[in-house]
């Protein structure tokens, strides 16, 4: 295994730069499955049958705090790679763990919402539009769980086995997930939530 | 007994349980032979648990084979059944089955791998690289794939096959109308190697983008390169589609979603139309390598290079943009406005345009050439012809107000196994036939190649140039039987004497290997067809390392360079190379994929969960296992290398 010093850790192997690439790629294909998902969400927004339409369901108070926490989240996982970078292992470790809080508690508050529209009467049988609703939020929510757990392998990994240019490179990849993951959210923010409640 | 009645056919008939007799013995044998020979420890360490690219791309082409046969056979059945008016040999929900696992097992199981094992094959040598960007993805992706198959076709004694067609257009494919399981397993065995299709287009992508050879730039790839490149891309941005509605289907059918259904806001042209969006695409994942295929085989036995390369390229990427907005074509008659359907009619036709400019350029690759007319490229050269037909009357079908007539007539049908049959079908036997000694390190035989070869093109004829007649007299598709008075019945049994022939050609493919197996002679060298790229500039068989040393290359006919004019590939020493481990992982990846597949169609929660959890137990492994590889060491490369004879390289 060459290692080249030019580069930061994650960078440092020619597997590792590959799999920075392979990733970005795979975010490609992430950002068409949410591409689907979004534009079946504008057909299926005013076809609501005989259930609740957004305007009706939609509460602010949850979604303002889902959107600041994963915003945060977004920064803290920046501040951790940061540290990675100028080679502070414990302060990554600390922000990756604040961001994977951060995470389980956006996580929370969104089985907090899902309970409420449950509760209210707008499931995934109810309609064409609250099935897509729940759907599209769905599939967010399970980039996040499984980005919980991965982080999780990650963080214990960094704390057993320290900063190697493995451990680097897959924390690196795991922040540009988890970027995504922000990204996906300001749309859903903006065109389901601002859209729906206007 | 209650937890078993769901495993029962719905709608049985002696042919299955024949076949389920048939499966079962087959399986028997398998499993006697293998301990009989003593085979397991092998199969399990040199195939199984591979990562290596050429043992996998071996891996595909074999299951596509197999799955051309079981497609095959329900072709076969198809054409028998409309052989004379009023047949029952076949009943009308038996020939709903047998038409939706045709296309499904043709396209998805046949097509696909039998193009992605050429690419896995040949790629990596291709642009001088060891191995695919992630060797372990690759073996996740073949696995995928393969259990995918293997589930699709246990619908057959299991639980009922799906009977929606294989574009499974919903209100059809609904719980209302299809009760039986199998459209759970259509959504179950397509998202499966469909993942593991997607993994495949990254990987690709990867590999071609970061692992060329030195002084291989973007615009001195070999066509066949090139042409996996934007398929691959194709296969990124199209496979995510195809995922979501998959999901929406599945929860449609086992959660009582109305996303599909005509009740409660649910839109059930929306599958139509996200299908298709995959769909289109798809074909064109198929069509371009298949170019890249031919282009190769032309310019080789033309012994010219490649006429206009730069257009090539160029109209392969428009003809990948273009194949994300034509999806609407295949439903003008399904309720749009006029203005739509002419916005979709013109892109469509204009695909024409950079399709012909690629038909112009091998012609004129071919003009002055010395051809040689080997298996492979009598292929290439029926190809032009027959595939300019189907093209001709793809541009028929193109106008949306005459697709009115066309629609869903046996028109259609001949039209797309037109392109698909001498477009795809003749360009993976065509490469198969000419990178068979690259993989094996022997010929096939020529001579029963080319009865296969005549017997597979004039049955492609006989077969579907009278269903263009019959659609156009009015013949529906997807239809069991027709009436004597219609006058469809001599045609029809053309159409099945020409699918006889065409079953023979597969025969005879099949004994070929066997015969060449048997009698070729082993010693045909590095270069057995005069080629022209970096793929026979390394040993037949391919050694485990692919190269030696790494190829150094100043144009997309690396070889032909060295040949004629004296440019040198190989200048460095002899240097320790790293591989990849092999792994069991993929495999069992794999067959808890099957399970969490199969749990989830008859709706087995443990079973979904438990495999669920066994999934992610293979990942974690995969995150905590430290894996650095091996290294072949300078004197096994030169032990090896000397085998060969080459010490050149």
């Amino acid at each position: 295994m060459k290692l080249d010093h030019s580069q930061p850790l994650e960078y440092s192997t020619d597997q590792n730069r590959l799999n920075i690439l392979g990733f970005w790629i795979f975010l490609g294909a992430e950002i068409m499955l949410f591409a689907t998902l979004f534009t079946s969400y504008f057909v299926y927004e005013d076809r609501i049958g005989s259930g609740p339409s957004g305007a009706d369901i939609f509460e602010i108070t949850p979604v303002l705090i889902e959107t600041i926490i994963l915003l945060t989240s977004s920064f803290t996982i920046g501040l951790a790679i940061h540290a990675m970078r100028i080679n502070r292992t414990k302060a990554m470790t600390v922000f990756l763990g604040i961001t994977l809080l951060l995470g389980a508690a956006f996580l929370a508050t969104e089985i907090y919402e899902f309970n409420h529209y449950y509760h209210i009467g707008a499931t995934l049988q109810t309609s064409g539009f609250t099935g897509i609703l729940l759907t599209t939020l769905g599939t967010h929510g399970a980039h996040v769980t499984l980005g919980l757990f991965w982080g999780a392998m990650i963080l214990i990994q960094i704390m057993k086995r320290g900063l190697t240019p493995q451990i680097a490179n897959k924390s690196f990849i795991f922040s540009l997930y988890w970027h995504f993951l922000d990204v996906v959210w300001i749309f859903i923010f903006s065109f389901i939530y601002l859209k729906g409640m206007m | 007994m209650e937890f078993f009645e769901r495993f029962a056919i719905p709608h049985p008939s002696p042919l299955i349980y024949a076949s389920m007799v048939a499966i079962g013995l087959v399986s028997i044998a398998i499993i006697v032979g293998i301990t009989y020979f003593k085979k397991w420890g092998y199969l399990w360490n040199e195939w199984l648990t591979t990562v290596d690219h050429k043992k996998i791309g071996i891996m595909y082409i074999i299951s596509a084979l197999l799955m051309l046969f079981r497609g095959g056979a329900d072709a076969i059945m198809m054409r028998l059944q409309t052989a004379v008016p009023e047949n029952s040999f076949l009943d009308a929900q038996h020939y709903n089955e047998v038409f939706t696992t045709h296309g499904v097992v043709m396209i998805m199981f046949m097509a696909m791998p039998f193009i992605i094992g050429l690419m896995n094959f040949i790629v990596p040598l291709q642009i001088g690289a060891r191995d695919v960007a992630f060797p372990r993805l690759n073996a996740i992706s073949f696995w995928l794939f393969f259990f995918g198959a293997m589930l699709f076709n246990l619908s057959f004694v299991v639980g009922g096959s799906p009977d929606a067609g294989w574009t499974n257009y919903y209100p059809l494919a609904s719980n209302e109308f299809s009760p039986s399981v199998g459209v759970n397993y259509y959504n179950w065995a397509l998202q499966i190697s469909g993942i593991g299709t997607l993994m495949t287009g990254i990987n690709f992508i990867a590999t071609i983008l970061k692992m060329r050879a030195p002084g291989m730039k973007l615009m001195k790839m070999p066509m066949f390169t090139w042409a996996s490149l934007l398929t691959n891309v194709i296969i990124v941005f199209a496979f995510p589609v195809l995922t979501i509605a998959l999901v929406m289907g599945t929860f449609d059918r086992q959660f009582g979603t109305h996303f599909f259904t005509s009740m409660n806001g649910g839109m059930d042209m929306m599958w139509a139309n996200l299908f298709w969006v995959w769909g289109h695409p798809e074909v064109y994942i198929l069509i371009l390598p298949a170019f890249g295929i031919y282009s190769e085989i032309i310019s080789t036995f033309s012994q010219r290079n490649l006429y206009g390369y730069k257009s090539m390229v160029w109209s392969m990427v428009l003809i990948s943009l273009f194949s994300f907005t034509v999806w609407l074509h295949h439903f003008f008659t399904m309720g749009q406005n006029a203005f739509t359907n002419s916005i979709f009619s013109i892109t469509t036709i204009a695909i024409a345009i950079p399709t012909g400019i690629k038909i112009f350029n091998w012609l004129l690759t071919m003009r002055k050439g010395k051809i040689r007319f080997t298996v492979p490229m009598l292929y290439s050269i029926a190809f032009i012809p027959l595939f300019t037909i189907g093209g001709a009357t793809g541009v028929m079908l193109g106008m949306a107000s005459a697709d009115y007539q066309y629609h869903n007539t046996m028109f259609l049908v001949a039209h797309f196994h037109n392109v698909i049959i001498p477009g795809v079908v003749f360009a993976v036997l065509a490469g198969f036939t000419y990178w068979w000694p690259k993989m094996f390190g022997f010929m096939l035989n020529e001579k029963i190649g080319k009865w296969a070869f005549w017997f597979l093109s004039i049955g492609f004829c006989l077969a579907f140039f009278p269903m263009y007649i019959t659609g156009l007299n009015g013949q529906a598709r997807r239809m069991y039987t027709y009436s004597e008075a219609t006058g469809f019945g001599p045609l029809n049994l053309l159409s099945f004497f020409g699918a006889g022939l065409m079953a023979i050609a597969f025969v005879l493919i099949v004994y070929n290997v066997y015969y060449s197996f048997r009698h070729s002679p082993r010693n045909v060298g590095d270069d057995p067809w005069n080629a022209r790229s970096l793929e026979w500039a390394t040993h037949n068989p391919v050694p485990e390392y692919n190269f030696a040393v790494a190829p150094e290359v100043k144009s997309s006919e690396a070889l032909w360079d060295q040949k004629k004019h004296g440019h040198k590939l190989f200048n460095k020493e002899y240097e320790e190379i790293h591989m990849p481990n092999k792994s069991g992982v993929p495999f069992i990846m794999g067959v808890l994929f099957f399970i969490f597949g199969f749990s989830f169609i008859f709706a087995i929660w443990l079973g979904v969960i438990l495999s669920a959890i066994g999934i992610f137990a293979c990942m974690i492994y995969r995150t905590f296992e430290q894996d650095h590889g091996f290294h072949i060491s300078v004197k096994e490369i030169k032990e090896t290398e000397e085998k060969f004879g080459g010490a050149d390289k």
